[in-house]
């Protein structure tokens, strides 16, 4: 079976340490003012967090044996149960900012970027999502033509994570770029850097939960960048984005998971001291039993989540399938974000009338939970791919 | 430049510390410890100087089983080498003891250009563990040190007072601590912490330094603690209901207290 290291553990300390002494005493204050914080970017590069599955020659720490996505997950989960915001900008900033970059770069393309990326300096994100194209990615619209030297985009993309940020560089944008034999759409992966003429990020979204994580819409207008600009091979950007989001699924399962561990220590620590009718509530069963439940999906939800990390591990040292990795991702980020929108309801309701007051931290975790259900693949996406994998009869 | 840093290992102060019934001492099985926060000012105080130069940096603890954990941590966030001297004998050991016990791991060590320590452990915080480890090395004392840089064969400190601020110099070697205002220790890296598996760490008992076991431990201490009480809760504060007289009661309740 798979265990997590001594140095997961230890690692797992520190992230622990840094998210309570760098996050914790000003996330309130930053949720209120959905405030970005720029500052913190670079002390969590400075942690090596992105560059835990890099290699070394840009900065990272990425090593055979090392269980590197297990400590990404680890890193995810921990920054997640301080706060999710903080936990989704490590996410993404790896999962969809680094990793195309890293797997489909050019060696050139890779120099450019990464160091900065790694080292918390710049951010980039990852253009996926369109207004009129969510789970049916194949209706991308956005397009970018050849001409000359240059590809020119236009198109409009949605909801895209740290695409804003004063540190952002570059957009890795899904586009059209022609039409294939079967008469589906070509699609490719362009890099666009910040600040390219054309390029517009729109005004930030105002969001339910996520307060303090960067979304953006982003419109192209004749936006120009240099063919090299192209990300892998032309036609590829279908494949490419499919396997980020596979990585991606079991990252937002490990942000699950913080999200319902910080709602099983809230709830444990008020049941043990709130008072009513002249004793702590936990000593009802009515409330001890629910504080039981979150354990148990805390436990199952982690369970689940480093399974699937560890095959995907396993998998990079070839000794896992893609589709067993798959299968677990789907199966890990289903079960995990339902627990974590479960344990936010749960605990909220430990907690009260206070559960429903911005000062409590249970409150923006309960408005925070609800979009794990929905990104990278909603809950129903999800068992779309698990029935799949069963090898049921498809539509 | 070879610099020593001495640490810690002591009970987690966000945890809740005891005291052994038995012998009074500090119970350190029951509740989870960690490298002293003020010692990790001292480790990174001494590897921003190795990194501007050259050298290594060079963990000593005295400490159980677990103060491994102390060096661990320092060496996760890049020290070079770990000491640790343990031995049953030296449970219970007061100040004197423990610099002893220091100074001959540092004498064994080699002769460091600096030893560095924080201003005091969270767990003793007595604080004079740094000077008695100068004396018995023959080094200049440098203690309190806020800021800290190193020209040639001298080592130059601000020590900040209640009504001054004065600067320090002594020649190396010296003995120097440091305060928690010096820097801002830096989180181990996910690099440093595999890195920290290949690192070598010593461990000496007494008898490698040639201390007698009668020289150290509870019997030798100079003091000792004779009973332990839990400080008792906090009781309610006064509350002074304001019936037009709140201000003249307020300034009769600090005037009482002689604030005003």
């Amino acid at each position: 079976m798979f265990e997590l290291s001594q140095e997961h553990e230890d690692f797992r300390k520190v992230v622990r340490d840094f998210a309570e002494k760098e996050v914790a005493p000003h996330i309130a204050q930053w949720d209120r003012d959905e405030h970005f914080p720029t500052d913190l970017v670079p002390k969590m590069g400075e942690l090596g967090l992105f560059g835990l599955v890099v290699p070394e020659e840009y900065g990272g720490s990425a090593g055979e044996g090392q269980g590197d996505f297990t400590s990404l997950c680890v890193a995810i989960e921990e920054l997640g149960r301080v706060d999710q915001s903080i936990g989704i900008t490590l996410s993404a900033g790896v999962g969809l900012g680094i990793n195309p970059i890293l797997t489909y770069g050019s060696d050139e393309q890779k120099a450019r970027y990464l160091p900065d990326l790694v080292a918390g300096r710049a951010l980039a994100g990852f253009g996926l999502t369109e207004p009129e194209a969510g789970s049916d990615a194949g209706a991308t619209r956005t397009r970018a033509t050849r001409e000359g030297d240059d590809w020119v985009i236009n198109g409009a993309k949605a909801f895209i994570t740290n695409s804003g940020t004063d540190i952002t560089s570059v957009v890795t944008v899904t586009a059209r770029t022609g039409t294939n034999d079967d008469g589906s759409a070509r699609i490719s992966a362009v890099m666009v850097p910040s600040g390219t003429p054309g390029f517009t990020v729109e005004p930030a979204y105002h969001k339910l939960g996520w307060h303090v994580s960067d979304t953006h819409g982003l419109t192209f207008e004749d936006c120009r960048v240099p063919a090299s600009n192209l990300l892998g091979t032309e036609g590829d950007g279908f494949k490419q984005f499919l396997k980020t989001l596979d990585d991606g699924r079991i990252a937002i399962s490990a942000l699950a998971v913080g999200c319902a561990q910080a709602c099983l220590e809230l709830a444990t620590g008020y049941a043990s001291t709130r008072v009513a009718f002249g004793r702590p509530i936990g000593v009802n069963q009515g409330i001890s039993f629910q504080v039981a439940d979150l354990a148990v999906m805390v436990e199952a939800a982690r369970l689940l989540t480093y399974k699937a990390a560890w095959l995907k591990d396993e998998l990079h040292e070839g000794r896992r399938t893609v589709r067993e990795v798959k299968h677990a991702a789907a199966i890990a980020k289903l079960h995990s974000t339902e627990a974590a929108v479960t344990a936010t309801r749960i605990a909220t309701q430990v907690f009260g009338g206070n559960g429903f007051m911005e000062e409590y931290p249970v409150a923006r975790f309960y408005r925070d939970a609800k979009i794990l259900e929905i990104g990278e693949g909603t809950s129903e996406v999800q068992r779309m791919l698990i029935a799949r994998g069963l090898g049921l009869p498809q539509a | 430049m070879n610099i020593v840093v001495c640490v810690k290992y002591v009970p987690d102060a966000q945890a809740e510390r005891t005291f052994n019934a038995s012998d009074n001492t500090t119970d350190r099985e029951n509740v989870d410890g960690l490298l002293s926060e003020l010692d990790e000012y001292a480790v990174e105080a001494a590897l921003k100087l190795v990194e501007a130069g050259e050298g290594e940096v060079t963990v000593v603890t005295v400490g159980p089983d677990q103060a491994a954990d102390a060096i661990k941590k320092a060496l996760q966030m890049g020290a070079d080498k770990g000491v640790h001297v343990k031995d049953d004998a030296i449970h219970g050991s007061d100040a004197i003891a423990t610099s002893l016990v220091l100074a001959e791991a540092i004498k064994k060590i080699g002769s460091p250009d600096l030893v560095v320590t924080g201003m005091a452990s969270t767990d003793g915080t007595m604080g004079v563990v740094p000077t008695m480890l100068a004396e018995r090395l023959g080094l200049p004392a440098v203690t309190y040190a806020s800021e800290l840089t190193v020209d040639g064969a001298k080592a130059t400190i601000r020590r900040d007072g209640d009504v001054s601020t004065q600067t320090i110099e002594a020649t190396l070697p010296a003995l120097i601590s440091v305060t928690d205002q010096i820097n801002e220790p830096r989180y181990p890296s996910f690099k440093g912490i595999m890195a920290a598996k290949k690192k070598p760490v010593e461990e000496w008992s007494l008898a490698d330094l040639g201390v007698e076991a009668g020289q150290v431990g509870l019997d030798a201490a100079w003091t000792k603690v004779e009973a332990f009480a839990a400080r008792p809760p906090r009781s309610q504060g006064e509350i002074v209901t304001d019936e037009g007289d709140g201000g003249k009661k307020l300034a009769e309740f600090l005037a009482s207290r002689k604030f005003i």
